[in-house]
């Protein structure tokens, strides 16, 4: 092996660690290679065996997750996205992907470019991208630090989605003290393929060309894997050249190019380069093609000068694809990507050795076999030691006795609508297009977004979904309530749940409490996914989630795609008339352990999360879309954060945008202290409205169902929100509240003072 | 209200493709699949315009904008055409991104610059029909108010005093940004822009150029169809003036 034809350091243990490499994986890359490595294979190997690429402590626990259905095109992990059936010849792409780190030091490209990456591995597949969605944590609302990641955050996920052309139609937020300086962006994108245009990540057929299509390479991200790996810290802000720089223009053009070399049918296989850029493409293409290739590195398009092997190999510039062609159709390739200027460098060649073998300027550089590299290959897997935290038992036995009853209800009412976790998002989504390509359906869709297959004729939901508090408090029955709530959303909006992508963000996996944590909740996921018939389909795992004072609430972040025959047979969340009955699905049992409300209005994260039996919620989802499907409801609103009577004010919110001043006034309350009921957190609640002579029918379903269900009042055309004495608000004035409070904390006229103690008794 | 076919009539529209269009497919779909025209695209490096009736510059980021929003497009070479159709009488409708490359052009006189609220922002807004003697609102009634959607992050239409002085003398504001009863309200105005231009004409009245976007208001099936009014007018327009012309022969 040469070495001396470039100026690389000596690859040895100490380099090896440097690298992030222990030294028994320094001794496997021996055993893997026959030999020791050079500088630019350890380097391969370093970051493909990073965290961020071989999932090496995540992936025996992450098969614990059901991931098999009737629908599902692609297995877990097999392709760059999971990929589901959704009738007439088309399969809906879909993925979510972390990209915490770099928005920790660089909120704006780092958010930017988590974009970017979503959507690359949705489109390499061969489907245009139709929507796309974030889930965002953020630390103290509050705080300056807060709102400078906040503000560059969603600039960047606006800046890149809008100027790209996809709509962001869903996500959600939350602030919480666990995310300061250690904030979680996560992206997901939704995209539509025909069948017979799928493309595989695969390198097959010896005698094919590997091209290199889109940016030119630099040093922009090189070890971003490596550092996705690691804990934030003091010296994270000198990581910051690790941080991609995107160009949604380049991304644009790359998605026509790319599609309409598809379309044409001239690719044998393709992939995006994200983490481990030319490294992992080249390598997981080869594994999986069970092909070797010969790529020369001096042809790569370098857009620096002086950038050695290693660099070209580990760079994670932007907007490039590697593409596997028919050497008689490079021509017609590379017509395609003339037309929309840009580059197409025809690199290496597919051969049927089992070796990526690397030239630089007529010498050796590397040679590995690909195999050795990959998750599923020979990439390490370990199982961490599993230790339950000490704050488990002690914050679940917490007595929530002592709990003050609000003496003023109205008021109360008003601070929770105008909590940061709960109040309107419209200072972010405002700053999203979240309509172009006229696929997004205008209407008060508050559960999830719906978007309109122009190719079918069906609609699609979509949702993110994590309560990080809940999981934090109880990982296992966290987890569940996130599958559970994210289909909810999906069913309250009249659509059928199909399949899960996850994100699952956790602190450092070697400490035994976090590691427990992931494992807890990989637990209740994978309950909730078997009993409401929403395999896994694929997804992300970002560990060492923590900042110097500890780790992130534990956030396995739940996408969900659901979908529905017509847009007729959608469901919105306002009141429609004054006159029809408010009824609530579910039973209520106040229970306010780990509630919005406790942390709001108490500063307590403390006490038993919320119970749910997946199987109630399973014939709660049923008995919803049946009670859709045959027009008895008027409007479905799924019951979260803040309870009972926030779900009611959100429904009126609706209703009020629309010029429609309606009111609500509950009827008897039941036996159970108003706190409890008004803002109890019980899981497996839908809020529903319906005409009165209605009633007795969806009576008679919910019996058949087994689903509780309670009358809980009327709507009025008064415009006021009455409830027993306790409560008598004119709706607009808590609109108003609901509607500027994010404003407020972000333009820095709300204090501390006035933020609640959201997450300081943790 | 459910757009229907106008006249029966089929009029040619030619939507221009610059490389970072995303609206492109918008118009087409609204033109071409809801009001059921001939509708084509035509590719930014072209240099004809395939004999269409009318040009739509549609909504995007055409050469990436980094600059400033249609800095580039104005020197590309379909442009050329565009302008000697324009000078020629020729229907042109710029919308956002294409406003803003008709002022780049010098169809359309002032600019657009950053939002004063200096975010990106997507959402219904209202518009006031200033006047419905144009190709564009002969179908709206006077004073009318529309409910469109914006989706922009440079849509503040700046002028100096003499040419605002200009289009208000020659009823060239054919949009502007109210609130829902069609007052003209400073809270209403969504990006600053001066006198509350949503939406203006050249002096001859053949070149239109506004920030919102009627074609995502054309389909029923999302519920909003106030654009419609804006299409279907210019199609009506489109038909008028052949009918015109063939009686005339």
């Amino acid at each position: 092996m040469t070495t001396d034809t470039v100026n690389q350091p000596v690859a040895n243990l100490e380099t090896a660690q440097k690298l992030g490499l222990t030294p028994e994986e320094f001794e496997k890359i021996r055993q893997a290679l026959g030999r020791d490595p050079n500088y630019t294979e350890l380097s391969m190997y370093s970051v493909m065996w990073s965290e961020h690429c071989s999932y090496k402590n995540s992936i025996s626990q992450i098969k614990r997750l059901p991931r098999e259905g009737p629908k599902l095109l692609a297995g877990a992990g097999e392709e760059n996205a999971g990929l589901v059936d959704i009738g007439d010849g088309y399969a809906v792409a879909f993925k979510i992907e972390s990209h915490n780190h770099p928005s920790a030091v660089e909120p704006y490209q780092g958010a930017a470019t988590g974009v970017g990456g979503i959507l690359r591995d949705i489109f390499t597949m061969g489907a245009r991208p139709v929507a796309a969605l974030n889930s965002l944590r953020f630390g103290d609302p509050a705080s300056e630090r807060t709102k400078y990641l906040l503000k560059g955050v969603v600039k960047g996920i606006g800046d890149y989605g809008n100027s790209f052309g996809v709509p962001t139609v869903a996500g959600e937020v939350y602030f919480d003290r666990s995310y300061n300086e250690n904030p979680l962006v996560n992206a997901m994108a939704v995209g539509i393929v025909r069948h017979d245009r799928v493309v595989r990540a695969v390198a097959k057929g010896a005698g094919n060309l590997v091209l290199i299509v889109g940016s030119s390479t630099g040093r922009d991200g090189i070890h971003g894997a490596t550092f996705a790996s690691e804990e934030i810290s003091e010296a994270s802000e000198s990581k910051r050249p690790s941080v991609q720089v995107g160009d949604p223009f380049t991304e644009k053009l790359l998605l026509e190019a790319t599609l309409e070399t598809i379309r044409a049918g001239l690719v044998e296989g393709m992939q995006d380069m994200g983490a481990a850029g030319i490294t992992c493409s080249t390598c997981e293409m080869s594994a999986k093609g069970e092909s070797g290739i010969e790529m020369d590195l001096s042809r790569v398009p370098l857009r620096e000068t002086g950038m050695q092997p290693f660099e070209i190999l580990l760079s994670e510039s932007q907007e490039r694809m590697l593409v596997v062609v028919k050497p008689e159709n490079e021509e017609a390739v590379r017509k395609i990507f003339d037309k929309w200027d840009l580059r197409c460098e025809t690199v290496g060649v597919v051969t049927d050795g089992k070796m990526v073998n690397l030239k630089w300027n007529g010498a050796d550089a590397g040679s590995v076999p690909p195999y050795s590299l990959v998750l599923g290959g020979g990439a390490p897997v370990y199982t961490r030691e599993i230790s339950e935290p000490a704050y488990f038992q002690k914050l679940r036995k917490a007595d929530l006795s002592g709990v003050d009853e609000p003496a003023d209800y109205g008021e109360v009412l008003g601070r929770m609508l105008g909590s940061p976790n709960i109040c309107s998002r419209n200072w972010i989504t405002t700053q999203y297009d979240s309509m172009v390509r006229t696929n997004t359906i205008n209407d008060c869709y508050l559960d999830a977004a719906v978007v309109r297959l122009k190719e079918t004729g069906k609609v699609l939901s979509m949702k993110t979904d994590c309560n990080g508090r809940y999981v934090y408090l109880n990982p296992h029955r966290g987890a569940m309530i996130a599958v559970a709530e994210c289909a909810r959303n999906l069913v309250a909006v009249g659509t059928k749940p199909l399949a899960v992508t996850n994100c699952l963000n956790f602190g450092n996996p070697y400490k035994p409490e976090i590691y427990w944590q992931f494992s807890e909740s990989i637990g209740g996921m994978a309950e909730a996914c078997a009993v409401l018939g929403t395999p896994v389909t694929g997804g992300n795992v970002s560990f060492y989630n923590e900042n110097p004072e500890g780790a992130v609430y534990p956030t396995p972040v739940i996408g969900m795609v659901g979908e529905a025959d017509s847009p007729e047979a959608t469901m919105t969340a306002d009141f429609k008339d004054a006159g029809d009955l408010v009824i609530l699905l579910g039973e209520t049992h106040g229970r306010i352990g780990g509630s919005e409300y406790l942390a709001m209005i108490h500063g307590k994260v403390a006490g038993e999360v919320p119970e749910i039996d997946i199987h109630i919620e399973k014939r709660l989802q049923d008995l919803t879309l049946d009670l859709i499907g045959k027009r008895l409801v008027k409007s479905a609103h799924d019951c979260s954060e803040g309870g009972l009577i926030v779900t009611i004010c959100e429904c009126l919110f609706g209703a009020h945008r629309k010029g429609n001043a309606l009111g609500v006034n509950f009827g008897e309350l039941p036996d159970i202290r108003p706190d409890r009921y008004f803002f109890g957190e019980d899981q497996s609640r839908m809020v529903i409205s319906a005409s009165k002579r209605d009633l007795a029918t969806i009576r008679g379903l919910a019996g058949a169902s087994g689903v509780a269900i309670r009358l809980l009042g009327e709507v009025t055309g008064d415009g006021m929100l009455t409830a027993g004495g306790l409560i008598q608000e004119r709706v607009s004035d808590l609109m108003g509240i609901y509607e500027k409070s994010l404003e407020k904390f972000v333009s820095g006229a709300v204090t501390s003072d006035g933020v609640g103690r959201s997450g300081t008794d943790r | 209200m459910k757009p229907r076919r106008t006249n029966g009539s089929v009029k040619k529209f030619g939507v221009v493709v610059f490389p970072g269009s995303n609206c492109d497919h918008d118009a087409y779909h609204a033109l071409g699949k809801v009001l059921r025209q001939d509708v084509r695209f035509l590719w930014h490096k072209d240099s004809s315009l395939d004999g269409v009736d009318a040009v739509i510059l549609p909504g995007g980021f055409s050469y990436g904008d980094y600059l400033r929003g249609g800095a580039i497009a104005r020197v590309s070479p379909i442009m050329k055409e565009v302008v000697s159709f324009a000078d020629a009488g020729g229907i042109v409708i710029g919308i956002c991104n294409g406003f803003q490359i008709l002022c780049e052009a010098g169809l359309l006189p002032g600019s657009l610059i950053r939002n004063a609220g200096l975010t990106f922002l997507c959402r219904f807004v209202h518009v006031r029909v200033e006047h419905t003697r144009s190709a564009f609102t002969s179908g709206c009634r006077e004073g009318e108010v529309l409910k469109l959607p914006i989706a922009h992050g440079e849509g503040n239409y700046f002028a100096d005093a003499e040419t605002l002085a200009g289009l208000e003398r020659n009823n060239q504001i054919i949009f502007r940004y109210c609130d829902a009863g069609g007052s003209l309200t400073g809270e209403a105005n969504p990006n600053g822009s001066l006198n509350g231009i949503a939406g203006i004409v050249n002096e001859r009245g053949n070149v239109m150029g506004m920030m919102p976007h009627p074609e995502r208001a054309t389909d029923p099936v999302l519920r909003e169809t106030d654009g419609a009014k804006i299409l279907l007018s210019t199609i009506s327009h489109l038909v008028e003036k052949t009918q015109l012309t063939h009686s005339t022969i």
